[in-house]
């Protein structure tokens, strides 16, 4: 599906105004396999919405989303998700009394037959498609079989993130991944968005935290009240840019 | 940046020597553990105040077995909605609906074919009546939202209301030898009832552990978001887990009626307590989103072990209530320090 040179996303002045507010005026932002793209910019500036937009929460007013060139229109998160546009939340959504791999294949869990007759639950191709899955990520699981509340925050994000990468999510949206992680949870989280990258899939992160942003991203999109207030290769500015960038002037 | 990415193991936090993970460890097992205790209990009084045996008494055993089919009936329902996060209160008066119509439908049926089909319609008129209330308790709670609690509570009220109305208030004969005989008889020395919720416990135990409807009913009651978004129908998972209950109640009434060879509204009118023991004894959480059907069946045995090792050892039958009262609260506890203790139990 990777046309060469082809952006998987490719966000075309997409606006978006709630009632008196123009929460996003015209922002333009491309994603290619393998990008990390850092979202940056202050208290309402748009970041969320945006991210929203992309991923069918909300529709836009206007402007266009095309995934892989072609122009889309997602009604639902729902319709995002079978696209290929994964959303990982804090709160992630997973079963905290199921084993990752009952988590990754939640709802499509895979049957094996009895003696030719009885379908059961394919547990040890769930645990083996687990196991893979997360050390694509650099994760190695070494208690299979343990429900994912005995696990860490940034342990689940990379479980969230296991099942979408499973399901062939192309692209990610995390935002504020590392919020309300302690420090060594946040390096677990930026060594995911890392592997993430090592897969080819795209990923776009909301962060607040400079350290973080200049650590794992490729490019920063700096949004200012609702406008692109400026995009960087991470590589060629600083953090002293990039602050100016958020709060203007 | 550099592109070295540092190898992360994933290790459940909880390390293995904790006390939190030996507690989680034994949860599944505690009501067997407890129900041994109690059969030590029962085997040392036995011994010193009779100089016989309580366990190897076939007699004993066997009563006991009997004595803990109805309740584990209901328990086995309600394992599944407590597990998924909800409760049904309205199996005990939806058993006696379907005791009444169960003993009513195979008299009906008497009248125009012979008894062997006549109780076949009995068993059919029963089952399928216990499917209204159950269908009702799912639209209400999926549909309209009501909370669970509520919502089979009403349906308790208007179940046995229906029930006193059909059976006339009184308890309603049924005169087929081949209905006795199902509540009475036995195969290779097991009674058949008996044997019959042991295929059933077998069933439910493997739609349980090894179906999605059974992994669908522990990822709905660990976190509703989690299902939806997984693309469980929560809403038609949840009518389905009231019918399952409704349908469990509804074969507790049947074979209530095989066995006393009648039907009577308030059968199942000491089991709702029963029932909902057995399941959180047998180690689910009334939070939701943990259970077994082998901790449900120690559940009911550790139930029926009180009941009639008290009556054996001739103490007064209120006691019954205050042990088995007691034994809920006591187990309830355990769970809540295990959560507290294990995070998630
Ligand atoms: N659902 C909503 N209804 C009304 N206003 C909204 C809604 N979501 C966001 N906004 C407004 O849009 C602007 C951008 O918000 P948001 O995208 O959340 O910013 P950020 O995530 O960058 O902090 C803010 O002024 C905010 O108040
Ligand atoms: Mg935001």
């Amino acid at each position: 599906m990777d046309v060469p040179g082809q952006p998987i996303l490719d966000i075309r002045a997409v606006s978006k105004r709630f009632g008196g507010v123009e929460a996003l005026k015209g922002v333009s932002l491309q994603l290619h396999p393998g990008d990390v793209v850092a979202l940056a910019g202050d208290n309402g500036a748009g970041k969320s919405t945006l991210t929203k937009i992309i991923s069918g929460v909300y529709p836009a007013d206007g402007g266009e989303i095309r995934l892989d060139g072609k122009p889309v229109h997602f009604a639902t998160p729902e319709a995002a998700r079978r696209a290929g546009i994964e959303t990982i939340y804090q709160d992630l959504a997973l079963a905290d009394n199921l084993s990752i791999g009952a988590n990754i294949f939640l709802g499509r869990e895979p049957m094996r037959r009895v003696l030719g007759v009885l379908p059961v639950l394919d547990r040890k191709a769930m645990a083996a498609a687990a196991k893979e899955t997360m050390a694509r990520l650099d994760f190695h699981v070494d208690r299979l079989q343990a429900p994912v509340g005995r696990f860490s925050g940034g342990q689940r994000q990379a479980v969230a993130i296991g099942r979408a990468i499973y399901w062939n999510a192309r692209v990610i949206l995390m935002d504020e991944p590392t919020a309300a992680l302690g420090v060594p949870e946040q390096r677990k989280v930026l060594a995911l968005i890392r592997g993430l990258k090592k897969e080819g899939r795209g990923v776009i992160f909301i962060s607040h935290n400079l350290q973080d942003i200049f650590a794992v991203s490729d490019r920063i999109v700096v949004l200012r009240r609702g406008s692109l207030a400026g995009e960087r290769r991470t590589r060629d500015t600083s953090h002293d840019e990039v602050v100016k960038l958020m709060i203007g002037g | 940046m550099s592109g070295h990415t540092p190898v992360q193991v994933l290790t459940p936090q909880t390390s293995g020597r904790s006390p939190s993970r030996w507690l989680a460890s034994i949860a599944g097992m505690r009501a067997w553990l407890f129900l041994l205790l109690l059969l030590a209990v029962f085997e040392s009084w036995a011994r010193i105040s009779y100089g016989a045996s309580f366990v190897l008494s076939a007699h004993n055993a066997q009563s006991i077995a009997v004595f803990a089919v109805a309740p584990l009936l209901l328990a086995l329902g309600e394992t599944f909605v407590i597990i998924a996060g909800g409760i049904d209160l309205s199996v005990g008066f939806i058993m006696g609906l379907s005791a009444v119509v169960a003993a009513q439908g195979a008299n009906l049926a008497a009248s125009v074919v012979p008894e062997f089909p006549a109780m076949l319609a009995g068993i059919a008129a029963g089952l399928l009546v216990s499917l209204v209330p159950g269908l009702v308790n799912g639209a209400l709670i999926s549909r309209l939202k009501v909370p669970p609690f509520i919502g089979t509570l009403g349906m308790y009220g208007v179940a046995r209301g229906a029930a006193f109305l059909l059976a006339a208030g009184t308890t309603v004969p049924v005169a087929n030898g081949w209905f006795a005989a199902l509540g009475n008889a036995r195969v290779a020395g097991f009674p058949v009832v008996v044997v019959i919720a042991a295929v059933f416990v077998l069933l439910m135990h493997y739609m349980l552990s090894q179906t999605r409807f059974g992994q669908h009913t522990y990822a709905v009651g660990a976190s509703e978001q989690a299902a939806l978004r997984a693309g469980i129908g929560v809403g038609r998972h949840t009518r389905r887990l009231y019918l399952l209950s409704a349908l469990c109640a509804g074969l507790g009434g049947v074979l209530y009626t095989a066995r006393f060879t009648a039907g009577a509204a308030q059968a199942g009118e000491p089991l709702l307590l029963d029932s909902i023991a057995a399941v959180v004894i047998g180690g689910a959480s009334l939070f939701g989103g943990s259970g077994t059907i082998f901790g449900t069946v120690a559940g009911s045995l550790v139930i029926a072990v009180i009941q009639y090792g008290l009556v054996f050892i001739d103490v007064e039958p209120f006691w019954q209530f205050v042990a088995v009262g007691v034994v809920i609260i006591i187990s309830v506890l355990v769970d809540q320090t295990q959560r507290r203790l294990g995070g998630d139990g």
